[in-house]
C-alpha cells in the first residue's frame, strides 16, 4: 500500500502522515501530480484556509487530477470541506465531488464555536470502521452539507457530517490521527479499500 | 456539544517537565515523552505543552521534542512557549502540534493572534491568559514562568479574552494563578463569567485537587475542558476513574 498526503506548503501533515506508516502504508508527502497518481491512496488534509488551498491546488497543476481521480481519496477536515462545490470560507469554489455549499456554523449563545473537542458520532450504514457511539476529535468553525453521502454525523447545534462518501471519495471531518483507538480503525478500514 | 475535555498540563523546562507551586520552585517531574504516552493511555482528552522557560528567556521553543511526542501520540495536543512570529508557529505545527498557545508574546504585539488565525485558522490558535484578582477585578499577569520577570498588565481579564476572540483566538486557556498549585477548586465565579463572556471554547485552569472541583467546574460553568498537572503527575487523581466518576454525575464524557 502506498499513501501520496497532499502537501501544499500549510498546515500540519507530519501526524497524518505518521499514523499511516503506523499503520504499515508507505507514505509520501507530495504535490507532484506524478506521485499522486502512483500512489494506491490519495489523502488531502486540512490545509490552512479554503481560499488559499483552492489556489494553491489549481497553480500545481492538482485540482483537475483531483477530480479525475480513480482510486480511493480521503479529504481530512479542511480537506473533506473542499470536495464539496463551494465554501462561505473565502466565498471559494471547492472540487465539485460532492453537491452542497460549506458554511460556518452560527454562533448562538451556549455554542462554542470553533466546534472543538470529541464528539459521538451517529452512523448511518456502513461508517468505515466507526462504529456508533465512537467518540472522535473535531476541531472546525465551517461544516459540510448533510446529504445521501452522509455515512455519520455528529452534533453541533445541528448536525455535522462527519464521514461522507460517494464513489471512490471519503471525507471525514474529525481528525482520524487524533482520535484514538476509533481513529485508527476508521485509516485501517480506508487502506483496505 | 462535545464532551467535556480532561487536560493534563505538561510544564516543560530545558526539555523536561517540571512542576511548581503558585508557578514557583518548579521540581524536575521526568521525560516529556513518557508522560505523553502515560497520558494517552489513561485516556487524556487532549494535553498541553507549556515551555515555560521560553517567553522570559526571550528565545524560542526547540521543536525536536514537538515531534517526539507526535509521534507517539494519538490525541490532540497544544504547545505554548515563546512563539513569536507565524515561521515559529508553523515550526510547532509542522512538527506536529495541533495547536499552539500565545500568551505573552500577544500581550506585547496583539496583532500576533490574527496572523496565526489568518494562516493556520483559528482552530489552531490558542489564548492562554494567566490572571490575579486585583483591588478591582481580574487582571492579566505577563512572564508568569519566571517569578522574577511576573508583572501586572494594564489589561482587564474579560477585555483582553474579548478582544482576542475579536482578532480570530480559538480558544481560551484560562490560569487562575492565586489558585495555581494550592489545589482548593476551580475559581468557578471566574471561569463561568470568562467562559459566558466569549463564544469561543474555554478551558479552565488552576486549582484542581480532588475530583468534586471538576464536576464543579463543570457544573457551574460552561466550561469546555478542565487543565490541571500536579493531580495527575503525582497520581493523587487517576483520569479514568475521575472521568467514571463524573460521568456518573451526568457530565458527558469520552470514554
Amino acid at each position: 500500500m502506498s499513501v501520496a498526503v497532499i502537501d501544499i506548503g500549510y498546515g500540519n501533515i507530519g501526524s497524518i502522515a505518521r499514523a499511516f506508516e503506523q499503520l504499515g502504508a508507505a507514505v509520501r508527502r507530495t504535490a507532484d501530480p506524478a506521485e499522486i497518481e502512483a500512489a494506491s491512496h490519495v489523502v488531502l488534509p486540512g490545509v490552512g484556509a479554503a481560499r488559499h488551498a483552492m489556489e494553491r491546488l489549481g497553480s500545481l497543476g492538482l485540482a483537475d487530477r483531483l477530480r479525475g481521480l480513480n482510486r480511493p481519496m480521503l479529504g481530512i477536515c479542511l480537506g473533506m470541506q473542499l470536495l464539496f462545490e463551494s465554501s462561505e470560507e473565502g466565498e471559494t469554489p471547492g472540487l465539485g465531488l460532492l453537491p452542497g455549499t460549506v458554511r460556518r456554523i452560527a454562533p448562538v449563545p451556549g455554542l462554542k464555536v470553533p466546534h472543538m473537542g470529541w464528539s459521538r458520532l451517529a452512523l448511518r450504514g456502513d461508517g468505515i470502521g466507526l462504529a456508533d457511539g465512537d467518540y472522535v476529535f473535531f476541531a472546525h468553525s465551517y461544516f459540510c452539507p448533510d446529504g445521501p453521502a452522509t455515512r455519520a454525523a455528529a452534533d453541533h447545534g445541528g448536525v455535522v457530517p462527519a464521514v461522507v462518501e460517494r464513489g471512490n471519495i471519503v471525507g471525514v471531518q474529525f481528525h482520524p490521527e487524533r482520535s484514538a483507538a476509533p481513529g485508527r480503525r476508521f485509516l485501517e478500514a480506508f487502506l483496505d479499500r | 456539544m462535545p464532551a467535556r475535555r480532561i487536560i493534563p498540563c505538561l510544564d516543560v523546562r530545558n526539555g523536561r517537565v517540571v512542576k511548581g507551586v503558585r508557578f514557583r520552585d518548579h521540581r524536575d517531574m521526568g521525560d516529556i515523552v513518557a508522560h505523553a504516552m502515560r497520558y494517552r493511555d489513561e485516556g487524556a482528552d487532549e494535553l498541553v505543552f507549556y515551555d515555560i522557560s521560553a517567553s522570559p528567556e526571550g528565545r524560542t521553543l526547540d521543536t525536536g521534542w514537538v515531534t517526539r511526542v507526535s509521534d507517539v501520540i494519538d490525541i490532540p495536543f497544544a504547545v505554548a512557549g515563546g512563539i513569536r512570529t507565524r515561521d515559529q508557529a508553523a515550526a510547532c505545527l509542522g512538527a506536529g502540534a495541533d495547536k499552539v498557545s500565545v500568551n505573552s508574546p500577544a500581550l506585547e504585539r496583539p496583532e500576533l493572534i490574527g496572523e496565526l488565525a489568518r494562516d493556520f485558522g483559528s482552530q489552531c490558535v490558542v489564548l492562554g491568559v494567566d490572571t490575579l484578582a486585583g483591588a478591582s477585578g481580574y487582571i492579566v499577569q505577563r512572564n508568569s514562568g519566571d517569578p522574577e520577570k511576573i508583572r501586572a498588565t494594564p489589561r482587564r481579564t474579560l477585555d483582553w479574552i474579548r478582544e482576542a476572540v475579536e482578532r480570530g483566538a480559538g480558544e481560551i486557556v484560562l490560569n487562575c494563578m492565586t489558585r495555581d498549585g494550592v489545589r482548593e477548586g476551580f475559581d468557578i465565579d471566574h471561569c463561568r463569567e470568562a467562559a459566558a463572556a466569549v463564544s469561543i471554547p474555554l478551558v479552565a485552569s488552576g486549582g484542581a485537587g480532588a475530583r468534586e472541583h471538576f464536576r464543579d467546574v463543570f457544573r457551574e460553568t460552561e466550561a469546555s475542558g478542565a487543565l490541571a498537572a500536579t493531580v495527575f503527575h503525582a497520581r493523587t487523581i487517576a483520569i479514568p476513574r475521575l472521568k467514571e466518576y463524573l460521568a456518573t454525575c451526568g457530565i458527558e464524557m469520552r470514554r
